[in-house]
């Protein structure tokens, strides 16, 4: 098996994502396809890790993960902080800017 | 267990095979996570989606990074998610009304054009490249050239990393910290009625009531013979127009003279 087969899936596992973060509406959901995004991204650190003979990748996927908690961590106390003045957790309510 | 692992990851048949088997597993669980309606079985896929990765990182000779994806992922991360869902609302389904028109079809359209630049560069980038493999790097165990990495080159990083942390636990705290606004039925009566102490839990003195004279301008006495200022209204009190209640006191009992 081609080792690349595995960036290949980073790839599409990242696009699918994408397509979650702009089509769906619960933040919750929006908040997990950009987690998912992120598990793309260190899918791949760890396969250029391997392809390179170099730990490096691996240490980044390290920091990514430990960034992706603190970014769960804020971005999850945000959306219960806007769920309690809008009573919704849907991202098109929060739509105090556009008018 | 770790020569294992690293076995899975050293020989090529039995890797390909994990990958053929999880690899389509992990895609069709994303694509359903963007397709189910529900928000907690979105979670559920996420959490698959995830365990999958782990098992690639075991196999790919990152044990470390596939251990900790097990805990600090679908362990930590997760639960978390499915904390706030019970607090925010399982049922806070997508509305499907469309807020801007042909957003949808257009986001679309725009991922696979994402996926198709991607999927060519990689093609060209890294398809047929030799990999070095981890056999080197890792000839003392995966977890410790990782601390070797993390303790040496990285270890400035790690630390920022350290406050990082600190930083977004604060934050957390600051953001999900609510005052109450609105006092409870219980806490509006205990207020009403009590106040800071419980010295007037039974209502105010009444004023003096005496066998010689009954009127509201005169005070009550407190239980040490003085006057109870608090048994006369303030208006009264305002005006002056009070009359000493000690003229009216019962004379002293005979056992008490004597």
């Amino acid at each position: 098996m081609d080792i690349s087969n595995y960036i290949y899936l980073s790839a599409i596992l990242f696009v699918i994502g994408a397509i979650g973060v702009v089509v769906r509406r619960n933040a919750i959901v929006v908040f997990m396809c950009v987690e998912l995004m992120l598990n793309a991204a260190n899918l791949a650190f760890v396969t250029f890790s391997r392809i390179n003979g170099d730990l490096g990748g691996q240490i980044a996927s390290f920091f990514t993960m430990v960034v992706a908690a603190c970014e769960v961590v804020v971005g999850l106390a945000i959306i219960v902080t806007m769920y309690r003045s809008r009573r919704s957790a849907s991202v098109d309510d929060a739509s105090l800017l556009q008018r | 267990m770790f020569n294992m692992a690293l076995q899975v990851g050293s020989t090529q048949r039995p890797e390909a095979v994990l990958f053929w088997v999880m690899a389509p597993m992990a895609v069709l669980a994303a694509l359903g996570m963007l397709l189910v309606k529900k928000a907690v079985h979105s979670a559920l896929l996420l959490a698959w989606v995830m365990i999958t990765l782990a098992i690639f990182y075991i196999a790919e000779d990152a044990l470390f990074l596939g251990i900790v994806q097990v805990v600090v992922y679908t362990g930590a991360v997760m639960m978390l998610f499915l904390f706030i869902l019970m607090l925010v609302g399982v049922d806070s389904s997508d509305s499907l009304v469309e807020n801007i028109k042909g957003q949808r079809p257009a986001s679309i359209l725009a991922a696979l054009g994402l996926a198709g630049l991607l999927l060519s560069l990689i093609s060209r980038a890294v398809t047929h490249v030799d990999s070095v493999g981890l056999a080197a790097a890792n000839t003392a165990g995966n977890v410790q050239g990782i601390a070797q990495e993390l303790f040496t080159r990285y270890v400035w990083a790690f630390e920022v990393i350290s406050a990082l942390l600190i930083t977004a636990a604060l934050g957390a705290m600051v953001l999900a910290h609510s005052e109450r606004k609105h006092s409870s039925q219980r806490q509006l009566s205990v207020d009403r009625f009590r106040q800071d102490s419980l010295a007037q839990t039974a209502g105010l003195p009444a004023s003096g009531v005496y066998a010689r004279h009954n009127a509201v301008d005169v005070p009550a006495l407190l239980p040490d013979g003085s006057a109870a200022p608090t048994s006369i209204s303030p208006t009264l009190q305002a005006r002056g127009d009070i009359i000493e209640s000690a003229p009216f006191e019962l004379a002293p009992t005979v056992e008490e003279e004597n």
